[in-house]
C-alpha cells in the first residue's frame, strides 16, 4: 500500500525486535471471539488512475452550473488565488495549535479572521469558528442559558431558516427550555409588536434573522431595544454575510450575540458542507462563549506571539463543565474566508453587496411582469432573495418544467412546509448574468402559461 | 547504508516577519475583479431604510492580490505540518493525508453543487454517500450510519441525544446519568452534559483497564449508558469489553463507543461485535482527511438497528438504482445541523477507503500497531511506562524516571521542537501524571521512528536548565499562555 513506507522486510525486522513472528500476532491481545476473521465487504483498492476515472464520471452526474438556489447556501464567485494558498500543506496538514511555537501561521491567520469578522459584524469579539450556521445558533441559545440561567423561553422569529429552528430544537430537546415562535406580519417582517408583548421575565433570549428566510430585510435595528429592562439575551442571525457590505452591522444595534453562516463568504457549496459557523458576542460575555479563541501573547523573550486563550472554558480542560463540547472546528474554512475577505477588502465587499442587490432587483422586477406570478412581500426591502407565488400551479410543477430548460429556478417552499405549495424562493448572486436571468424569465413564463 | 534522514533535525532558516493585513492596507486597493453585470446599478437610498444603510466597514483592509498571496504564504511557513515532518500526537492520528483525496473533493462536480438541488441532479454524490454509509457499517459492525455530524464531538452529542431519546421512548426517562471512563477525552463528559445528563467518572484499574467491579456497582437504574474508548486513550485494548457491554446492557443501558482510536482496529475487530450500540468515527483520524489546523472534520456515527429510526433527517434511501433524500421519518430526532454533513470531508474519506480497499485497511491497522509496539519496545528501558499490557496503536509514557534530574514532560515536549519533531500529546490522559502519549501511525517509516527515539534519548541527557530554555529554533520561544488569557487580546485593534 503506497501510503505505508515500511517494506515487508522492514516490518519483519521490527516484528522480530519485539519478539513476534507475524503481523497478526500484534492483535493477540484482542480476545479471539471478537476478532474479525473474515474480510471486510469493501471493494478491493483501486489504482489512482482508475479511481479518478470512476470519480470523474460520478462528479459529472452532478449539476454544477449556475442556478437560482439559495436558502442558506450561496453560489459565490471564488477568486482563484484562494485555493492554492489554503491548500498549502502547512495550513492543510497541521493540527489544532496546542503547541503554539509550531503553528504561529495558523494562529495569526485565525487572529486575523477574528479581527475581520469583528470589524464586519461590529461585534466586540468573534471566536475562531463553529461548525456551521444552524448549530452555531443552537449554541447561542445554550450560551444565553449560561448568561441568564433563570430564563426559560426562547422567542424566535418564524422568519428564521427552518433547518436552523429544527437544529435548535434538537440541541435543546432535554434542556429546560421552551419555545414561542413569533410570526411574520403582512410585510413579511417579524411582528415586533407581538414580540414585545411576548417578552417576560422568563424570556431567555430572542432570536431574529437580519434578512429572513423569505429574503426580507428585517427591522433588526429595533430588535434588541425591545428586550430593554429584561435579562433576556438578544441574538441576531444572518445566512448571507455578503450583505454586510451594504446593510448596517448588527453590533451597531446592541445585539448580545451574532451568529452567521460563513459559507456565504466565498466557500464552495460542496453539497452542504464543510461550511463555517460565525459566532460573535459582546466583550462582557467572552468567558461564556463556546469554541476556540486566539489571542495575542508574548514569548519568554517578550516577542509578539499568538496562542489559544481562555482554554479553561473548553472541554479538554473543563470536561462536563465546559461551555461546549466543540473540539474540531472549521479552522481551514475560516482561513479560506480570511483570504477571501482580504482579497475583496472593504471596496470589494461593498461592490459585491451592491451587485447582488442589483442582480436580484432586476430579476424580481422581471418576475413581477409575468402573468400568473405574484411576489410575496414584494414591497419590502430585500437583498438577493425573494419569493414568487403562482396561484394556479404547484411550485414543484413549475420548477420541473423549468428543469427541462436546464434551469434550476429556486427552492420550492413546500420542501419546508407542506402547506406552502405555491411558493418558490429565488436567489440571485453576483454569478448570475443578465442572460441567465432573461432565460429564467422566459422559462418561468412558459411554465406558468 | 548511512541514514541520511539524520540530517532532518531542526535547523534555523530564514524566518520572515509579516505585519497584519490591516497594517498593509492601501486606500482604494482591491484584490479581485467581480463578475461584470449588465443590469442597472442599485439606488441604495431608495432600496433600504436609511437606518440600515451601511456607510463604512471600519478598519477593514484594502489590498492587492499580490499582497494577499505573499501574506498568507509567509504565514504558512510558520507552521509545522504532517507533510513536513513527524507529528506523533497520541489519539489524534496525524497520518499522511493523500493528495488524491484533495483532488477529488475539489472537482467541480462535487465542490460546486448546491444542497437543495433536486435529487435527480445529484445522483453521483448521493451514490457515493450511500456507499460510504455501507462501508462504515461494515467497518463498525453496526446497522445504520448517519454522515451528518461535523466532527467527532458533534457525533458524540448526536449519539447522546439518540440515547436519551431511546430511553424516553421506552418510558425510561428517569435515567439521568452517563458513566464515562476516567481516561476518556474531554469531549465525552462534555457531550453528555450538553445532552442534559449528569456525568459519573468510572475509575480504571492499576493495569489501565476499566474496573469491572466499579462498573457493576455504578450500573444502577439511573444510568443511561457508558461512554468508552477502545482502544483506550492509554493505548490499551479493553480485553473485557464484551463483559463490560453485557453489564451495561443487562441494566438497560446503552454503550457509546468513542471511535477516536479506530485506526488500530480496521478489519481486525469491530465495535458492533463487541456490544457497542453507538460509535462515532473521526474521519480526520481514521480515514486520513486533513486536520486543517483544527478542522473541518467529519464525525459520522454508526448505530444498532433499534436506533436507526431516530437518526437525523434526511436519510439517504436507495430505490432500484437511484437515490433520494427521505425527510419523512416519523421517529427522527430532527436535525443537528443544516443540510447533510461535511460532504467535502466525507468525499476524502470515501476516496481513501476506495484506494485502500478491504486489505489496505487491514494493513493500516497492522502497521499502526507495529510502529507503536516497536516504539514502546525501544523506549521501555528509558521511560516509565505506567502500564505493562502491550499497547495497540499508541504508547503512553510519563516523566517519572526523569523527574530526579528535574526534567519534565513539558521540557521534553518543547525540546523536541528544536529536534525537528512535533511533540506527542502531553498531560493527557489525565489518569497518569505528566503523560506523553505517542502515536506514530502507519505512515511513518522505521527510520523516522528511530530518529525520534534517538532525539528523546539525546534530550533526557541534557541539563534541565538548558531544556527549560528550549525551544530556540522556532519562530517564537515558549509562549506565555497564562498571561495571554489573563488580559485577553483577540483582535488587531485591542
Amino acid at each position: 500500500m503506497r501510503y505505508i513506507p515500511n517494506t515487508p522486510p522492514t516490518r519483519q525486522a521490527m516484528l522480530q525486535d519485539i519478539g513476534l513472528s507475524k503481523l497478526d500476532d500484534l492483535f493477540n491481545i484482542i480476545p479471539q471471539d471478537i476478532r474479525y476473521t473474515s474480510s471486510l465487504q469493501i471493494p478491493e483498492g483501486k489504482s489512482e488512475y482508475r479511481l479518478l476515472q470512476e470519480l470523474e464520471a460520478k462528479a459529472a452526474q452532478n449539476y454544477s452550473q449556475n442556478h437560482f438556489l439559495g436558502a442558506g447556501a450561496y453560489k459565490r464567485y471564488i477568486p482563484t488565488a484562494i485555493a492554492p494558498l489554503v491548500s498549502r500543506a502547512e495550513f492543510l496538514t497541521s493540527y489544532t495549535p496546542y503547541q503554539p511555537e509550531l503553528c504561529q501561521g495558523s494562529l495569526m491567520a485565525m487572529f486575523e479572521f477574528q479581527s475581520l469578522l469583528s470589524s464586519l459584524t461590529g461585534m466586540d469579539v468573534a471566536n475562531a469558528s463553529m461548525y456551521e450556521g444552524a448549530s452555531a445558533m443552537a449554541e447561542a441559545v445554550l450560551m444565553a442559558k449560561r448568561i441568564y440561567p433563570q430564563g426559560k423561553i426562547v422567542l424566535y422569529s418564524q422568519g428564521l431558516h427552518p433547518e436552523y429552528i429544527q437544529t435548535m430544537e434538537t440541541y435543546t430537546l432535554f434542556q429546560d427550555i421552551e419555545f414561542i415562535p413569533i410570526s411574520l406580519d403582512k410585510t413579511g417582517k417579524t411582528d415586533l409588536a407581538a414580540l414585545k408583548q411576548a417578552v417576560t421575565k422568563e424570556t431567555l433570549c430572542s432570536i431574529t434573522p437580519m434578512i429572513n428566510f423569505n429574503g426580507v430585510i428585517e427591522d433588526y435595528h429595533l430588535h434588541a431595544d425591545l428586550l430593554e429592562g429584561t435579562k433576556a439575551v438578544s441574538i441576531a442571525v444572518l445566512t448571507d454575510m455578503s450583505s454586510l457590505g451594504i446593510i448596517e452591522a448588527p453590533g451597531k444595534f446592541g445585539f448580545d450575540i451574532f451568529v452567521g453562516e460563513g459559507q456565504s463568504l466565498g466557500l464552495p457549496l460542496s453539497y452542504g458542507g464543510p461550511y463555517l459557523g460565525i459566532f460573535a458576542c459582546k466583550q462582557a460575555y467572552i468567558r461564556r462563549m463556546p469554541g476556540r479563541i486566539v489571542g495575542k501573547a508574548k514569548d519568554v523573550d517578550g516577542n509578539d506571539a499568538f496562542c489559544l486563550i481562555l482554554a479553561t472554558r473548553e472541554q479538554h480542560i473543563r470536561r462536563e463543565k465546559a461551555t461546549s463540547n466543540i473540539c474540531s472546528n472549521q479552522t481551514l474554512c475560516a482561513i479560506w474566508v480570511t483570504v477571501y475577505l482580504s482579497l475583496l477588502g472593504k471596496l470589494g465587499l461593498q461592490k459585491l453587496a451592491r451587485l447582488n442587490m442589483a442582480n436580484a432587483t432586476y430579476l424580481k422586477k422581471q418576475c413581477k411582469t409575468i402573468q400568473g406570478i405574484s411576489l410575496r412581500y414584494g414591497d419590502s426591502s430585500f437583498y438577493n432573495e425573494f419569493v414568487i407565488e403562482c396561484k394556479n400551479k404547484l411550485a414543484q410543477a413549475i420548477l420541473n418544467v423549468m428543469l427541462q430548460d436546464n434551469i434550476i429556478g429556486g427552492v420550492a417552499l413546500s420542501r419546508f412546509d407542506s402547506n406552502d405549495t405555491n411558493a418558490i424562493l429565488v436567489s440571485v448572486t453576483e454569478v448570475n448574468s443578465k442572460e441567465e436571468m432573461d432565460k429564467f424569465v422566459l422559462s418561468l413564463q412558459k411554465a406558468v402559461a | 547504508m548511512e541514514n541520511k534522514a539524520i540530517q532532518s533535525q531542526g535547523k534555523q532558516g530564514l524566518i520572515l516577519e509579516e505585519p497584519f493585513l490591516f497594517e498593509q492596507s492601501l486606500p482604494d486597493s482591491i484584490g479581485v475583479v467581480l463578475p461584470e453585470s449588465e443590469v442597472d446599478e442599485i439606488d441604495i437610498e431608495s432600496a433600504l431604510p436609511s437606518a440600515l444603510i451601511r456607510k463604512d466597514i471600519p478598519q477593514f483592509p484594502m489590498l492587492s492580490e499580490q499582497q494577499v498571496v505573499r501574506h498568507f504564504t509567509r504565514l504558512s511557513t510558520w507552521n509545522y505540518s504532517v507533510d513536513g515532518g513527524f507529528y506523533p500526537l497520541g489519539s489524534c492520528t496525524m497520518k499522511y493525508n493523500p493528495k488524491l483525496n484533495e483532488v477529488v473533493a475539489n472537482m467541480s462536480g462535487f465542490a460546486d453543487i448546491h444542497p437543495y438541488l433536486p435529487d435527480e441532479k445529484v445522483q453521483g454524490i448521493l451514490s457515493i454517500l450511500w456507499d460510504l454509509e455501507q462501508y462504515l457499517q461494515e467497518i463498525s459492525g453496526l446497522d445504520a450510519v448517519s454522515l451528518q455530524p461535523a466532527a467527532g464531538s458533534h457525533g458524540e452529542l448526536l449519539g447522546i441525544l439518540l440515547m436519551r431519546n431511546y430511553h424516553k421512548q421506552n418510558g425510561d426517562s428517569h435515567r439521568n446519568t452517563i458513566l464515562v471512563t476516567a481516561s476518556a477525552h474531554g469531549t465525552n463528559p462534555s457531550s453528555a452534559a450538553m445532552g442534559g445528563y449528569k456525568v459519573k467518572s468510572l475509575p480504571i484499574l492499576s493495569n489501565g483497564l476499566t474496573n469491572l467491579q466499579a462498573l457493576q456497582e455504578s450500573m444502577t437504574e439511573e444510568i443511561a449508558g457508558l461512554m468508552i474508548t477502545n482502544p483506550s486513550t492509554c493505548g490499551l485494548f479493553e480485553a473485557d469489553i464484551v463483559a463490560i457491554c453485557k453489564i451495561v446492557h443487562e441494566k438497560g443501558g446503552l454503550v457509546y463507543f468513542d471511535g477516536a482510536n479506530m485506526n488500530a482496529l480496521l478489519g481486525k475487530a469491530r465495535p458492533g461485535d463487541m456490544g457497542a450500540d453507538i460509535l462515532h468515527f473521526n474521519t480526520h483520524k481514521t480515514f486520513a482527511t486533513p486536520h486543517g489546523g483544527g478542522g473541518p472534520g467529519a464525525g459520522p456515527i454508526a448505530v444498532v438497528a433499534k436506533l436507526k429510526p431516530y437518526l437525523p433527517t434526511p436519510h439517504i434511501v436507495k430505490t432500484n438504482e437511484s437515490f433520494k433524500l427521505e425527510y419523512n421519518v416519523d421517529q427522527s430526532i430532527g436535525k443537528v445541523r443544516s443540510f447533510y454533513g461535511n460532504i467535502g470531508v466525507l468525499l476524502r474519506a470515501y476516496t481513501y477507503i476506495r484506494t485502500l480497499g478491504a486489505s489496505g485497511l487491514e494493513e493500516v491497522a497492522e502497521n499502526a500497531v507495529l510502529n507503536a509496539r516497536y516504539l514502546a519496545h525501544k523506549l521501555q528501558d528509558t521511560f516509565h511506562m505506567p502500564f505493562t499490557t502491550p499497547c495497540m496503536h499508541e504508547v503512553l509514557l510519563t516523566d517519572e524516571k526523569q523527574t530526579e534530574q528535574g526534567i519534565t514532560t513539558m521540557d521534553i515536549a518543547k525540546a523536541l521542537l528544536d529536534e525537528g519533531f512535533h511533540p506527542p500529546t502531553v498531560y493527557f490522559p489525565l489518569v497518569v501524571k505528566a503523560a506523553m502519549l505517542i502515536e506514530p501511525t502507519e505512515t511513518e517509516s522505521k527510520q523516522t521512528i528511530d530518529l525520534f527515539i534517538a532525539a528523546l534519548h539525546k534530550i533526557i541527557k541534557q541539563d534541565h536548565n538548558v531544556l527549560a530554555s528550549l525551544p530556540t529554533k522556532t519562530k517564537v520561544k515558549r509562549v506565555d499562555e497564562v498571561s495571554a488569557s489573563r488580559t485577553p487580546c483577540y483582535t488587531w485593534y485591542c
